[in-house]
């Protein structure tokens, strides 16, 4: 469960906002069921009491959202920022994405947010209520009984691998600042670099051909803010929206994830997001980890301004013909 | 209505699998339910909804049309079409069943769509009834029973005997031909109000329809609400996609360097080329692709079509929402019926 | 002479100030390199967006190679830098997708390296012959 609760986040947004601080809030509203929360933009201290929510299933990263709020928005706009939501807003300003001076960042500390559909496994379908206390004690209409599930065992698969619980950026922080974390997120691009390329291409032929384009995977991730995506662009000859064959498939992924390369944070929103499961996260990855290892270790948005390895060069980089296996060649 | 044991149910299924391909909803690596053609020791799934609908057999998300080489003046027009063969999908739900009638109204009214035609007349429809629904599930709120699922043959499975009832000519001549147990109805009726007792239960049991429907263009299209609603709509196309009901679709060139391929494929309302045309694009803003979705299947489709309703409740789009926003939350805001 | 012997597309990508330069010269040489190496003249290394190679690939290529100016020789200073972290990122990418790496190439010649570019093609060219078509990166449609 998370260490700040509901209430003190409610406290902090309605104080913020009446003294005229902040003009509006960027939130969690609250959903259908216990676990279907959507962002949402609030101005008023009522609807903020009833319908703001905090707990294990605000996964939703706001930072992309500052991009069109803080435009033509009325003061300043108070955002709720998780420690890695922190490095997206860092990574944003470095690009000019937004006014720094239309935003009160409030960092909130995060014990991870969990997987409904890990939760689904467990308890089974047709859920009726959730509570988000020490365990998380799910009912279904299928059973009397109050299913209670340790949120550590039904992490999201980001969480798992947490980078950091550092704000990297705030003006006011609940609780307590967190740490950088030793975090074990590339040992899944490890295990695929160790297969031979028959399998590792079999692998993902099966995950890519998966894709829908439906795009949620760009239309989600903090470092996709161009006005006009290239795959939008109709005289790009590229298709943007149907899942024509394999190769666009892979051209798709390929390009969206080279784009972000270098200005990734690793948010992990592009994998949560997608319908069909694919593990995009680990395309971001490889380029994080190539990245790390041959230019230096670098953490995108983990301060504003810092020069992206892919804008950047020194005169005895290593050679395209010896980056293949981490550069064993 | 017909029965056998739930043992026998896979040797039945291999018989269907004999004379036309069959599709079946089985698990995945990642244990997400997908169609799958049938094989032996193929295990159905037990989950309710597959990520995609089988909206995909009839209509694909992706149908080359034809292909034409242009050489000085003359143009040569090839129909690359590939011959349908017979098939069966086997476990729709009722939602889903009732998904193919939306299709129909706009595909089999003149010009009738002969691509979409040709595989209806190849397919069979199977459909099962919804034993465990989930909280997404609404499909009573349009009058669909999903104790009593259409599609050409209906199947009601209890704990040890699958019951097969036909309900077309086409399910009829199918079902002849697996040599089941003629019996009563008894037992199905149990299993119906068993399953009517669950659907009672559902969260979303109370969800009306009433405030929708045809004629209501005027009242509903400037509602301030949609400026909230659609706010932290990320305008990506995943509702559309996993949707039994969306129709839309886009066709467009493909230049393979030797030649055009034209094809259609699915095209989202959530995208900005959207109905693009010369003048450019009639919807400009987010807010007004994401009132033109919930518009369509709630006011404009009812309104052609005698007040059938372009949504069926299957809960696809409330589970797979980036942001967790959906129809029911539009219906509600809109509705009043909270 | 074999008939029917397979040989491979590859596209080539050359700079304007020395690897085009560079081909030229072998032209004028005399030295031979194969036929199938279609040359793509652009301004500098750097101008060769990661798409280009990938649309290269699609529209039939079986291998695709960027010729560049030596690093520290740019024409404009340090186009070729950027280019060498680019690529080296795209084909190590490619690499861990499970494509052939033998089908990608980055190669500095500069215009006076005339037998240097003919005999980069060569074997390159061998190389991805060895490998056979593109069937990891092709579009079928793109097929005749």
């Amino acid at each position: 469960m998370q260490k700040i609760t509901r209430d003190v986040l409610v406290e902090k947004a309605v104080s913020l906002l009446e003294n005229g601080t902040v003009g509006s809030v960027l939130g969690w509203r609250k959903g259908e069921f216990d676990y279907d929360i959507t962002p949402a933009v609030f101005t008023d201290k009522a609807d903020i009491e009833a319908n703001f929510v905090w707990n294990d299933f605000c996964g939703a990263n706001f930072s992309k959202y500052l991009v069109k709020k803080t435009i033509n928005a009325e003061g300043k706009i108070l955002a709720f920022l998780k420690p890695c939501d922190t490095y997206s807003f860092n990574q944003l300003l470095t690009e000019h994405r937004f006014d720094r001076e239309k935003v009160y960042a409030v960092g909130v500390p995060c014990e991870g947010m969990v997987d409904i559909d890990k939760i689904k496994e467990i308890a089974g379908d047709g859920i009726s209520k959730i509570e988000c206390g020490d365990k998380i004690e799910v009912s279904t209409i299928y059973s009397d009984e109050v299913v209670k599930i340790d949120a550590k065992d039904v992490l999201e698969g980001r969480c798992l691998s947490c980078k950091s619980k550092k704000h990297v950026a705030y003006d006011e922080l609940l609780g307590e600042e967190g740490e950088v974390l030793e975090s074990n997120r590339f040992d899944e691009v490890a295990k695929l670099e160790a297969m031979t390329p028959d399998e590792r291409f079999a692998f993902w032929q099966n995950e890519l051909s998966k894709c829908i384009r439906c795009n949620a995977c760009r239309d989600i991730c903090p470092a996709c803010t161009c006005e006009t995506c290239v795959f939008n662009n109709p005289k790009s000859g590229v298709e943007n929206k149907a899942a024509a064959n394999s190769f666009e498939e892979k051209m798709f992924h390929i390009i969206r994830a080279f784009h972000v390369a270098g200005r990734c944070t690793d948010c992990g929103e592009c994998s949560r997001v997608c319908p069909q499961n694919i593990p995009l996260h680990l395309l971001n990855r490889k380029f994080i980890k190539d990245m790390d290892n041959f230019y230096g270790e670098y953490q995108a948005g983990a301060e504003v301004g810092s020069r992206a390895p892919l804008v950047n060069y020194t005169t005895d980089d290593i050679e395209p013909s010896e980056v293949f296996e981490g550069g064993k060649e | 209505m017909f029965k056998c044991s739930k043992d026998a149910l896979s040797g039945i299924l291999a018989k269907i699998a004999e004379n036309a391909s069959l599709y079946v909803p089985a698990d995945n690596k990642d244990g997400k339910a997908v169609y799958t053609k049938w094989e032996d020791g193929i295990e159905l799934s037990n989950q309710l909804n597959t990520v995609k609908s089988p909206k995909d057999f009839f209509f694909p998300q992706l149908e080359d049309i034809m292909a034409f080489k242009v050489e000085g003046k003359n143009i040569e027009l090839t129909d690359i079409r590939v011959a349908q063969e017979d098939f069966v999908v086997f476990g729709v739900r009722a939602c889903d069943a009732k998904a193919f009638e939306v299709l129909d109204n706009v595909f089999l009214v003149d010009p009738v769509d002969s691509y979409y035609a040709e595989r209806r007349a190849h397919g069979v429809i199977i459909t099962v009834a919804c034993g465990k629904p989930s909280e997404t599930c609404f499909c009573q709120t349009f009058g669909i029973d999903a104790a009593n699922p259409g599609g050409d043959i209906s199947v009601w499975k209890t704990e040890n005997e699958v019951f097969w009832q036909s309900n077309t000519e086409k399910g009829a001549s199918l079902l002849a031909k697996l040599c089941l147990e003629e019996c009563g109805d008894d037992a199905v009726n149990a299993e119906k109000e068993k399953i009517n007792a669950i659907l009672a239960k559902l969260p979303l049991a109370q969800l009306k329809s009433d405030a929708f429907g045809g004629g209501k263009t005027l009242e509903l299209f400037n509602r301030p609400e949609w400026k909230s609603l659609s706010e932290s709509c990320l305008g990506c196309g995943t509702c559309t996609f996993v949707c039994p009901t969306c129709q839309c679709y886009d066709v467009k060139d493909f230049n393979t360097g030797n030649g055009i391929v034209r094809f259609r494929c699915w095209d989202s309302c959530m995208y900005s080329d959207f109905t693009k045309c010369a003048h450019g694009n009639p919807r400009l803003s987010q807010v007004e692709r994401f009132r033109q979705r919930f518009m369509h299947k709630l006011v404009y489709y009812p309104e052609n079509n005698n007040g059938l309703f372009g949504c069926v409740g299957c809960g696809r789009c409330l589970a797979k929402c980036p942001i967790s926003m959906n129809i029911v939350k539009v219906m509600k805001t809109l509705g009043g019926n909270a | 002479m074999q008939v029917n012997e397979y040989k491979p597309l590859i596209v080539a990508f050359c700079c304007n100030w020395c690897s085009y330069a560079g081909a030229d010269l072998a032209g004028n040489n005399r030295l031979n390199y194969p036929a199938e190496v279609k040359i793509i003249r652009v301004p500098c290394s750097c101008r060769v967006n990661p798409m280009f190679v990938l649309r290269a690939f699609q529209r039939g290529a079986d291998g695709v190679i960027l010729c560049g100016c030596h690093p520290g020789d740019c024409h404009y200073t340090s186009g070729n830098y950027y280019t060498r972290r680019r690529m080296a990122m795209l084909f190590s990418m490619l690499d861990y997708l499970g494509i052939e790496r033998e089908r990608t190439r980055v190669e500095w010649v500069s215009a006076a390296e005339g037998a240097k570019f003919a005999a980069t093609m060569n074997d390159f060219a061998e190389k991805v012959a060895s490998l056979g078509e593109n069937k990891r990166l092709e579009d079928l449609r793109c097929k005749k």
